[in-house]
């Protein structure tokens, strides 16, 4: 089955699914890589919280670029 | 110009800003001396022209744009040791392997559900624990990743004016954002 897995080009583990959700960050990805990233998150419920903490460091970084302190 | 009795004078306000801009240029530069430095040229800049600033409300605002020019002009002409990893363990460490993963790739445990913290990223608290996970990153790492979040540049800028190839560059970001995420959770998000 493992085997089998590997062979499917839009099979990713959650290693490799986090490392492109981190990618994305900085880079565009290739539309085979979002496909895959797009496959994977339909179907694994581990990801998309990793997902989501990556959306709100982004959201945090904005909140600090934006912030003036006061004092 | 007459300012009122109580309002500081252009030259005071600026002088004023000193510590903090320190704050930004130490984050990003992660040098002493070249914050010092930068730091000094920026308030001298802005003292010598003090026709281009017109609103005094937003001059804070004005003088990190400013020092945000200078500092890009530093990291440019120091590209080699900006970039020279010191090559620790640390340094070179993937933290994707802290990572609870299975020997298949796949989580061991579910990462940690975050919530919806809009407002508390607002907060000073937060803001503070963000700046110190920031600086705890590797010199390089740090400097890498402020150019892409506070300089606001694109990767292929950062690549261009630093000489990094995107292989390099994106490595050193990949460790430094999954570095913050793990400062951000113990610190931050599990300590809540």
């Amino acid at each position: 089955m493992k085997t089998l897995m590997n062979k499917l080009p839009l099979m990713r583990s959650c290693k490799e699914v986090t490392a492109l959700v981190i990618a994305r960050e900085d880079r565009e990805l290739p539309w085979m890589e979002r496909a895959a990233l797009r496959v994977h998150m339909a179907m694994c419920q581990a990801c998309p919280r990793f997902e989501r903490q990556v959306l709100t460091m982004r959201n945090a970084m904005k909140q600090w670029r934006g912030y003036t302190d006061q004092d | 110009m007459s300012d009122p009795a109580n309002a500081p004078s252009f030259e005071t306000a600026v002088a004023q800003s000193r510590t903090y801009l320190l704050k930004f240029a130490r984050l990003q530069l992660r040098d002493e001396a070249w914050a010092e430095d930068v730091v000094s040229e920026t308030l001298l800049a802005a003292l010598a022209r003090p026709q281009a600033f017109a609103a005094r409300s937003q001059l804070r605002t004005w003088l990190v744009g400013i020092l945000k020019h200078k500092i890009v002009d530093v990291l440019r002409s120091r590209a080699r040791e900006v970039t020279l990893d010191s090559g620790t363990h640390d340094e070179s460490a993937d933290p994707l392997e802290h990572m609870a993963f299975k020997a298949s790739g796949h989580f061991a445990e579910r990462p940690a559900d975050w919530g919806n913290p809009e407002q508390d990223l607002g907060s000073r608290q937060f803001m503070t624990i963000l700046e110190a996970c920031t600086e705890k990153l590797p010199a390089v790492q740090g400097r890498l990743f402020l150019m892409r979040e506070w300089l606001e540049l694109s990767s292929e800028e950062i690549c261009k004016e630093l000489g990094l190839t995107p292989t390099n560059l994106y490595v050193q970001l990949h460790r430094a954002r999954l570095r913050l995420r793990e400062c951000l959770e113990l610190n931050w998000f599990a300590a809540r």
